[in-house]
């Protein structure tokens, strides 16, 4: 009986001191009041589950076949949140708050439409594309970190305007590109196009790979390397890496750049992933890069974390047009993406019954003598 | 029949997340008498005081004033009360004049339009639009001031006026709302050793002037000095209250820390070698631009303690943030071993031979949200000798690293090397530092403020490793506020005023309130009179 007792509250001992525990906890949190939600507007909340069942594991159609695509989606949109979780949460391991994702996004997006309707179409064109984006992105990050480590420009403020710089350059770019009109350009060169994998009915392309390379990346550069360790003591004590001979400046310029780099991709992945077949002009932002913060919040800023977060985002975006067919308005995934943003934000709360329980423990001690 | 007592607290018991601050402690104290504090840091001695002025509730306990039962909820109802504070870190507003500073709160104030009635100054609440009236206030301060010979111009500004004058204004504001039990907190942190023997003057003023003292402290010559009672606490249990006059300040600490110590540290002659640290006309102006170092030149030797004396602001921080790289020097030099380091990054500096134990150890010496073994390798990660393939890092040597460091310094953790350095105690946290720096094997050590904060045992244990470092060889610049410590552990002494070195002295030519003499910028010939 007491040991029991004990077991158990080690078990909360080891929740609320676990943040990939208390993520899950909070990702189930908001599915619960999403549901609740869906039953109070007289809906069927079984449908809402339904329609996100088969954005995970796919749907048998009427001869019995079993149709993986509805996954493949799913997998597919999980790429640009992945990528764009990864670039909020590198530059938060540098102790930076890089919300400018959707500007890097939309750099990459437009270099590789240029380099695809402007270069002669190529054999493996696609891989210049994905490199200078890449490239893209890290000069649009890195241009921050400068600022924010010699002039001590606040990242916050640079990033969001570089995103309006991003967004109106682009347009100002793509309306020189060929056949532009007021939405799109000529149709983008097949070399140019991602080549489609494993569930071929889909837009699963070959990034999604990329995209978990960058997972491995991200993990091996942050938890393995000299370079890793430099980024995290900057981010965890600025003034005490700078003490011990770490040359902050550098690695706050260099992580802007490593973490835009992430978004550079993602808006290369974007566009030439096959949901587009020529370039685009933009009319406003896409968002991806936001979206990002919050991958990256439910995620706690690791790899694997922002992994998983970006999938689970990938999985409420495809189910919504699944839901809408079973009678469940789509909005209730963003409202549900919503309630675990406010719910992990509370997370702080878990500090104070932290310091209750520690001084309920010790006064037990005290009054057990 | 029962004593008289100004204040009783009957078993007051407080708790803070992962500590008991305060274990059912009792604590009596008698009219009109001195009554002394004793305890380490984190004994609990703020802890019951602050209980006392009402800035936190007790868990459970009792606490009487003059015999009668009160609930203590806010500072204020503790002033109402005729309990007053004298804070370690003085409560001013630095370009107010003393008088301002003494009735901030409860201005006195004249009707806009007519004469004054006596009503308006007994309550200073009534009528928002009304008048500043500090004439009045002015003259008492004034009386106050002659009354318990604290010589304070009412009508100077605080910026102009010393440290020592400063804190008779804190006096001075407890007596203007006629407090008759002040609480000193560790008054003599910030003072010179002149301005000590003023305050315990004044101390004892009040005393006869008919004032209750409660003086938390933990330096025993004061306690022997002035006070009349003394109440030991340790790690939040009430040991015992003794008479000052019937025990020894070794039985005192022995109280204090629960085992018999010493403070002096048994040290050979040092055999000073040759000069490797050279500080040239070193001149070093703070963030504002204000100049902090001027014309600064000393040198330490191998195998000597150069310590630097010197009051809290006196351009210490300065001087080491250039030493060690963090700042850039307005002009001068800094020679290492004979070379120039001055236009060296702090990773140059660090390989060459220059170690550092800085004062802000929370801010500047440990990252603690890393662990252990990750801060031990803070300074050197990057080297050939932590290095794998593929410029990962060695984790499997860094464990090794840090555990013979605990080992050998005696580091107590939860986790061993796993453990976030930001769960260790102070003493612990600073162990971590000195390891790490003593494992780079320094040729110069610069060492700050190194046993602020910690308990006894840490004390000891870390003075005898500076010890020890010179013993062979290396070349060690102390700096501390903490004059005891100068005297105790250097072999050569220079007091610093002003940013300028006033005088170097080989310790045992130069006496205590010599050295007090030149911190308050007395020129060295003339303190030697």
């Amino acid at each position: 009986m007491n040991r029991k007792i004990k077991e158990k509250q080690s078990f909360i001992d080891w929740f609320i001191n676990s943040n990939g525990a208390t993520s899950v906890a909070v990702v189930l949190l908001g599915f619960l009041f999403g549901t609740i939600l869906v039953a109070l507007v007289g809906k069927k909340p079984s449908n809402m589950f339904k329609a996100i069942f088969i954005s995970i594991v796919g749907q048998a159609n009427n001869k019995g076949v079993w149709n993986f695509r509805y996954v493949g989606e799913t997998l597919a949109y999980s790429i640009p949140y992945v990528l764009t979780g990864l670039t909020m949460a590198f530059a938060c391991r540098v102790g930076l708050f890089n919300i400018g994702g959707e500007g890097q996004y939309i750099v990459g997006m437009t270099i590789a439409q240029t380099v695809a309707l402007l270069i002669p179409a190529f054999r493996g064109q696609w891989i210049l594309c994905l490199a200078l984006a890449i490239v893209g992105g890290a000069i649009w990050g890195g241009v921050v970190g400068i600022l924010k480590a010699r002039f001590q420009v606040s990242e916050v403020v640079a990033t969001i305007m570089l995103n309006y710089i991003a967004l109106y350059g682009s347009r100002l770019i793509s309306f020189q590109l060929p056949g532009a009109t007021t939405y799109k350009t000529a149709p983008l060169p097949d070399t140019a196009m991602l080549e489609k994998v494993l569930i071929k009915t889909s837009n699963l392309n070959i990034s999604f790979f990329i995209m978990l390379a960058a997972c491995l990346l991200y993990w091996f550069i942050m938890e393995k390397t000299k370079l890793g360790f430099g980024f995290r003591a900057t981010g965890l004590n600025k003034d005490a890496a700078r003490c011990s001979g770490i040359n902050v400046v550098k690695n706050i310029g260099l992580s802007m750049a490593i973490s835009g780099a992430f978004s550079g991709l993602a808006g290369a992945c974007v566009l030439l992933g096959g949901a587009f077949t020529s370039g685009r002009i933009l009319a406003g932002q896409d968002n991806y890069g936001f979206m990002g913060i919050a991958v990256a919040l439910v995620g706690n800023n690791t790899a694997l974390g922002t992994l998983l977060a970006g999938i689970l985002f990938g999985i409420l975006k495809e189910s919504q047009s699944l839901m809408q067919n079973l009678d469940i308005p789509k909005e209730i995934t963003f409202i549900i993406q919503g309630l675990i943003v406010v719910f992990i934000a509370l997370r702080s709360g878990l500090e104070l019954v932290k310091q209750y329980r520690a001084k309920q423990k010790v006064r037990k001690e005290v009054l057990a003598k | 029949m029962a004593e008289e007592y100004a204040i009783e607290m009957l078993g007051i018991t407080k708790t803070f997340p992962g500590i008991v601050a305060n274990d059912n402690i009792t604590l009596q104290i008698r009219s009109n008498e001195i009554h002394a504090l004793l305890g380490e840091n984190g004994a609990g001695k703020s802890t019951l005081m602050s209980v006392l002025f009402g800035a936190y509730a007790a868990d459970s306990g009792t606490i009487k004033i003059h015999g009668k039962n009160v609930q203590i909820k806010d500072p204020n109802f503790a002033t109402e009360l005729g309990i007053g504070m004298v804070h370690q870190h003085f409560k001013l507003v630095h370009n107010y004049t003393v008088t301002e500073n003494i009735v901030l709160g409860k201005e006195p104030r004249r009707p806009l339009f007519g004469k004054s009635s006596p009503e308006s100054k007994v309550n200073p609440k009534k009528g928002n639009f009304s008048l500043l009236s500090l004439g009045a206030a002015e003259k008492k301060v004034k009386q106050l001031s002659d009354r318990y010979g604290l010589s304070v111009d009412p009508k100077a500004k605080i910026d102009d006026i010393t440290v020592g004058m400063q804190q008779r204004v804190e006096i001075l504001k407890t007596l203007y709302s006629d407090s008759d039990i002040i609480i000193f907190d560790e008054p003599t942190a910030v003072l010179t050793p002149q301005e000590i023997d003023e305050l315990m003057q004044i101390i004892l003023r009040l005393k006869q002037e008919g004032k209750t003292i409660i003086l938390i402290t933990h330096k025993l010559k004061e306690i022997k000095q002035v006070a009349d009672r003394c109440s030991v606490l340790r790690r939040g249990k009430y040991i015992g209250t003794v008479d000052v006059a019937k025990v020894s300040e070794e039985e005192l600490a022995t109280m204090m820390v629960g085992r018999p110590v010493s403070f002096e540290i048994e040290k050979m002659p040092s055999h000073p070698g040759k000069k490797m640290l050279e500080v040239k006309e070193l001149c070093v102006k703070d963030s504002l631009g204000a100049e902090k170092v001027h014309d600064c030149s000393f040198e330490v030797r191998e195998g000597e303690i150069l310590g630097i004396a010197g009051i809290d602001g006196n351009g210490q921080s300065e001087l080491l943030q250039a030493l060690s790289g963090l700042t850039q020097p307005e002009s001068g030099d800094i020679l290492l071993d004979g070379k120039s380091i001055v236009k060296d990054d702090i990773r140059e500096r660090v390989a060459s031979g220059l170690g550092y134990i800085p004062e802000d150890r929370q801010k500047y010496g440990l990252v603690s949200g890393m662990n252990i073994s990750e801060n031990c390798v803070l300074k050197d990660y990057y080297t050939e000798k932590y290095s794998k393939i593929a410029g990962t890092l060695d984790f499997a040597k860094m464990k090794k690293n840090s555990d013979s460091l605990i080992e050998q310094f005696d580091i107590r953790s939860g986790q061993g090397s796993e453990t976030l350095a930001g769960s260790l105690s102070g003493g612990n946290q600073q162990k971590v530092i000195v390891a790490r720096e003593i494992s780079l094997s320094p040729a110069v050590l610069l060492v700050a403020q190194p046993t602020r904060g910690l308990d006894v045992g840490a004390i000891e244990y870390i003075r005898k490793r500076i010890v020890a470092e010179r013993d062979k060889g290396r070349a060690i610049l102390l700096v501390s506020f903490e004059l005891d410590e100068i005297m105790n552990l250097c072999d050569r002494i220079a007091t610093i005023s002003k940013g300028t070195i006033v005088g170097t002295f080989r310790s045992g030519e130069v006496t205590a309130e010599e050295i007090g003499l030149m911190m308050a910028g007395v020129k060295a010939k003339e303190a030697k009179e």
